[in-house]
C-alpha cells in the first residue's frame, strides 16, 4: 500500500496542532475552529479510505487466500538507532483493530470538533477564552491517538501513549484558572504516569528477553512472499514462546518472567483505562470541557489500555495467569463503578463511572477470551464493544454537554423534566441510554451480549457477575435519564429563559452518533475483527438463551428505574434511608480518594518523606555545612598571615634567612 | 696600625643592621623611609670598600654607588610624595592604621 495516505492521516492533525498552536491567537475564533474541523474532516475521509481499502479491497496484502485478515506494515522508519539491537522505529501498522480504531478515533474526533464550535461559546455566541488553544490541543490529541493505534512497535506505542497522556493533561486543565481543574489535571497525569512506570518496565523486560520491540514479531510470522505482511497466529510465534518456555526461563517471586512482563504492561493499561485501583483520576478528569470528556475520557484515550492488551493478545494467550488477573481486575472494577454510578448527582460523574464500568467490560471480555471457546469470541466481543461504546458513550457525553450548556450546571437536580424543552437532546440521549443498557436492536445489545457469551464460555460465575453489572448499568443509566428528563416539571429560575436545544453544530453530531448507535449492532463485526484474523461468524454461534437473559435483566432494571424515578416520589429516599451505609459508600465512591489521600499524605509524606526530608536537611546538608564552616574558620584563622604589612614580611624573611643560614652553617661545620 | 677593610665594613654592617632593625620595628612611615635610606647607604659603603680593596684601579663599584645614590634620591622623593598623600587622606603616618584596603 502506498504510504502517502497513511502518512497524511498522521501529518494533518500534527500540522493543524502546530498551525493553531503557533498562530491560533492571530486568527479569529471561527477561522481557528473551522480550520481545526476541516483538518479533522480531511483526516476522517483519509482514515475511512484507508480502513475501507484494508477491509474491502481484497488485496493479497490485506487478506490471505483462505480469507484470513493479515497484518500489513505500511511503512516503518528507523527513528533512533542506539545499537544493533536497540532500534526504535516509527511506522504505520494496518491490521483489523488498527483500521477499526482509525475509524472510531476520526469519527468521534470529527464529531467533537464540530460540536465544540457550538459548545465552546456562551449563550450570546461569545467564544470562550482560549478557543484556538482548545482546537490546537484537540488536534494534538487526535494526532497522538492515531499514532498510538497504528504503532508498529511497542516503543512507538509508548511514545504516543505518553503524548495522549500529555494532551489529556492539557485538556483537563483547559480552564486553568479553576483550582479544581488544575488539581484534576495533575491527578490524571500523576496517576497515569505512575501506571506507565509499570508499562515501561514491562516493555523493557519483554524486549530484553525477546530482543525486539515489534508487535508483529511478538505476535505473528511473515507470510511467505510478502515481507511486510504478517499472519497473526499463536502457532507461528513459536520463537517467542520458546524463549519463555525453556527451562532456563527465569522466574521471579513464583511467576515466570513473561507473566511479570505482561502484568506490568497491563498495569500501564490499567492506568490509562482507569481500572481499579488506578481509576481515581477519571471521575476528576470531568473537570475538562465536556467535548473533551466525550473524546478523550469516554471514547478513545481511555480504551487505549484495552487496545494495548488486544494488541499483545497472542502473547497474553501464552500466559493465561495474566489473563486471569485481567479478568478479576475488570470484573471488580465493572461492579464497583456501576455501584458508584448509581449514587452520583453530577451527570458527568455518572457517565464517567459508567465509562469505567464499560471499559472493565471490555477488559473482562479480553480476559476470558480463549481460542478453545468460539474461536476466541471474547477478543472480538471486546473490540466490538469498544467500537459501539465509543459511539454511544460519545453520544451520551455530547448530550450531557448540551444539557450542561443549556442549564449551566452539572447536577441533575438543576435539570428534571427537560424532555419538552430539548427534544433532540432527549431522543438522542434516550437512544444512547438504550444502547448502553443493551436493548435490542441498539448497538450495545449486540456487543454486550457477545461479551456475556464469552464470559459464559469461561466461567459461569463471571457470567452471572457481569450480568449483574449489566443490570446495574441499565438501572443507573435510566435513573440518570429519568432524573434529567422526567421526575418533575422543569422550573426555570426567574430572569432566565427556558433551556432549549442547541445550535446545529451541537445537535448534528448527536443525531449522527445516535443513528450510528442504532445500526452499529448489525455490523458483522466478526468478519472484520477477530484475534487471529480468521473471519468469525457470530450469528452461527449466537446463543439465544444468553441474549434472552441479558435482555430480560436489562428490561427489569429499566422497569425498576422507571418505577423509582419517572415521577417524583418517595421511593428513592426510602431506599436511601433503608441502606444508609451502602448509599453513603457509593456516593463517596467507596472512599477511594480518601484512601489515596491517607496513603499519600499520612503514610508516604508523613512517615517516609518527612524523615527523609529531615535526613536530607540535617545530615546531608549538615555535613556539607560543616565542611564549609571548617574551611571558613580555618581561613579566618590564617588570614592575618596575609597582613599586607611589609615589615611583618621582612621580619619573617629575616628570621627565615637567619635560620636557614644557621642550619647551613651547622651542617657545613 | 694599618687601616684594613674591616674598619670600613664593620660600621657599614652596624649601619645596615640598624636599618633593618628600624625598618622592622618603626611604625612611622618617615622613620621606615629613613631606615631604608640607612640600609641603602650601608650597601653603598660596601660597594665602595670592596671596589677599593678587591679591585683597585677599577671604577665599577664607584659608579654603581653613584647610580644607587641617584636612584635612592628619586625613590625618596616618590616615597615622600606617597606619604604626604596618605597623610592628607588619613591624617596619619602610622602603618598599622593603613589597613582599609585589606580584606
Amino acid at each position: 500500500m502506498d504510504a502517502t495516505l497513511p502518512l497524511l492521516i498522521l501529518v494533518i492533525p500534527l500540522a493543524m496542532f502546530l498551525l493553531l498552536g503557533l498562530f491560533g491567537n492571530k486568527m479569529s475564533h471561527p477561522l481557528a475552529g473551522t480550520l481545526g474541523t476541516l483538518g479533522m474532516g480531511t483526516t476522517l475521509v483519509l482514515a475511512y479510505t484507508v480502513a475501507f481499502t484494508y477491509f474491502f479491497s481484497g488485496d493479497p496484502m490485506f487478506i490471505a487466500e483462505n480469507g484470513d485478515r493479515l497484518q500489513h506494515v505500511v511503512f516503518d522508519q528507523t527513528w533512533l538507532a542506539f545499537t544493533q539491537n536497540l532500534v526504535i522505529k516509527l511506522g504505520f501498522l494496518l491490521d483489523p483493530i488498527s483500521a477499526m480504531m482509525l475509524v472510531v478515533i476520526t469519527t468521534i474526533s470529527f464529531m467533537v470538533h464540530l460540536y465544540s464550535m457550538g459548545y465552546m461559546r456562551d449563550h450570546h455566541g461569545v467564544y470562550e477564552h482560549g478557543f484556538q488553544r482548545f482546537y490546537a490541543f484537540l488536534s494534538l490529541f487526535s494526532f497522538s491517538m492515531l499514532g498510538l493505534v497504528v504503532a508498529t512497535n511497542i516503543f512507538q506505542m509508548y511514545i504516543f501513549w505518553e503524548l495522549v497522556g500529555a494532551s489529556s493533561y492539557l485538556l483537563i486543565g483547559f480552564y486553568y484558572t479553576k483550582p479544581s481543574a488544575v488539581s484534576a489535571s495533575k491527578k490524571a497525569f500523576i496517576v497515569t504516569r505512575f501506571a506507565d512506570l509499570g508499562f515501561l518496565i514491562g516493555i523493557l523486560v519483554l524486549s530484553f528477553y525477546t530482543q525486539t520491540f515489534n508487535f508483529v514479531e511478538f505476535t505473528s510470522a511473515p507470510v511467505s512472499g510478502l515481507a511486510d505482511t504478517y499472519q497473526v497466529s499463536i502457532a507461528t510465534s513459536e520463537g517467542i514462546r520458546n524463549i519463555f518456555a525453556t527451562a532456563a526461563a527465569p522466574t521471579f517471586m513464583g511467576a515466570s518472567v513473561l507473566t511479570w512482563a505482561l502484568v506490568l504492561v497491563f498495569m500501564g493499561g490499567m492506568g490509562k483505562s482507569a481500572m481499579m485501583p488506578l481509576h481515581i483520576w477519571l471521575p476528576d478528569a470531568m473537570e475538562g470541557p465536556t467535548p473533551v470528556s466525550a473524546l478523550i475520557h469516554a471514547a478513545t484515550m481511555v480504551v487505549a489500555g484495552v487496545y494495548l492488551v488486544a494488541r499483545l493478545f497472542p502473547l497474553y494467550l501464552m500466559e493465561t495467569a495474566a489473563l486471569d488477573i485481567i479478568t478479576v481486575v475488570g470484573a471488580v472494577t465493572a461492579f464497583y463503578a456501576a455501584m458508584v454510578a448509581c449514587a452520583q448527582i453530577d451527570i458527568k460523574r455518572v457517565l464517567a463511572f459508567s465509562t469505567i464500568s464499560q471499559i472493565a467490560f471490555m477488559m473482562v471480555s479480553l480476559g476470558v477470551a480463549r481460542p478453545d471457546f468460539h474461536e476466541g469470541l471474547g477478543y472480538m466481543a471486546s473490540m466490538f464493544h469498544l467500537f459501539t461504546h465509543a459511539m454511544f458513550k460519545a453520544l451520551l457525553f455530547l448530550g450531557a454537554g448540551a444539557l450542561i450548556h443549556a442549564v449551566g450546571s452539572n447536577d441533575y437536580t438543576a435539570m428534571h423534566g427537560l424532555r419538552k424543552h430539548m427534544p433532540v437532546t432527549h431522543w438522542t440521549f434516550l437512544i444512547g441510554c438504550l444502547a448502553i443498557a443493551g436493548i435490542i436492536p441498539f448497538s450495545g445489545f449486540f456487543s454486550k451480549d457477545e461479551i456475556l457469551s464469552s464470559c459464559l464460555g469461561n466461567s459461569t460465575f463471571v457470567y452471572i457477575w457481569m450480568s449483574a453489572v449489566a443490570a446495574l448499568t441499565a438501572f443507573y443509566m435510566f435513573r440518570l435519564y429519568y432524573l434529567i428528563f422526567w421526575w418533575k416539571e422543569h422550573e426555570t429560575p426567574a430572569g432566565h429563559h427556558a433551556p432549549h436545544d442547541q445550535p446545529w453544530t451541537m445537535t448534528l453530531p448527536l443525531v449522527i452518533l445516535a443513528a450510528v448507535s442504532c445500526v452499529a449492532g448489525f455490523i458483522p463485526f466478526g468478519n472484520f475483527v477477530s484475534w487471529n484474523g480468521e473471519p468469525y461468524d457470530f450469528m452461527a454461534h449466537f446463543d439465544w438463551s444468553v441474549a434472552a437473559v441479558s435482555l430480560a435483566v436489562a428490561v427489569l432494571a429499566i422497569a425498576l428505574a422507571t418505577v423509582m424515578y419517572r415521577k417524583e416520589n418517595q421511593l428513592p429516599a426510602k431506599f436511601k434511608n433503608a441502606m444508609p451505609a451502602l448509599w453513603r459508600w457509593c456516593h463517596h465512591r467507596f472512599y477511594w480518594d480518601e484512601l489515596y489521600m491517607f496513603i499519600t499524605h499520612k503514610i508516604i509524606f508523613g512517615l517516609v518523606c518527612k524523615p527523609i526530608a529531615w535526613f536530607d536537611r540535617h545530615i546531608i546538608d549538615g555535613s556539607m555545612d560543616a565542611m564549609a564552616a571548617v574551611t571558613n574558620k580555618a581561613s579566618e584563622e590564617i588570614k592575618p598571615l596575609q597582613s599586607g604589612q611589609i615589615q611583618f614580611y621582612v621580619w619573617i624573611y629575616l628570621v627565615g634567612a637567619l635560620l636557614l643560614g644557621g642550619i647551613t652553617a651547622i651542617c657545613l661545620l | 696600625m694599618e687601616i684594613t677593610a674591616v674598619f670600613y665594613l664593620l660600621p657599614a654592617l652596624i649601619m645596615f643592621c640598624a636599618g633593618v632593625y628600624g625598618f622592622i620595628t618603626r611604625r612611622n612611615m618617615i622613620a621606615i623611609l629613613i631606615s631604608l635610606e640607612l640600609m641603602l647607604n650601608a650597601v653603598d659603603v660596601f660597594f665602595v670598600v670592596f671596589n677599593r680593596y678587591l679591585h683597585p684601579g677599577q671604577l665599577e663599584g664607584m659608579f654603581f654607588t653613584l647610580f644607587a645614590i641617584a636612584i635612592a634620591a628619586a625613590e625618596t622623593a616618590l616615597a615622600i610624595a606617597i606619604i604626604i598623600n596618605i597623610f592628607r587622606a588619613t591624617k596619619n603616618v602610622d602603618v598599622r592604621g593603613l589597613n582599609e584596603m585589606k580584606f
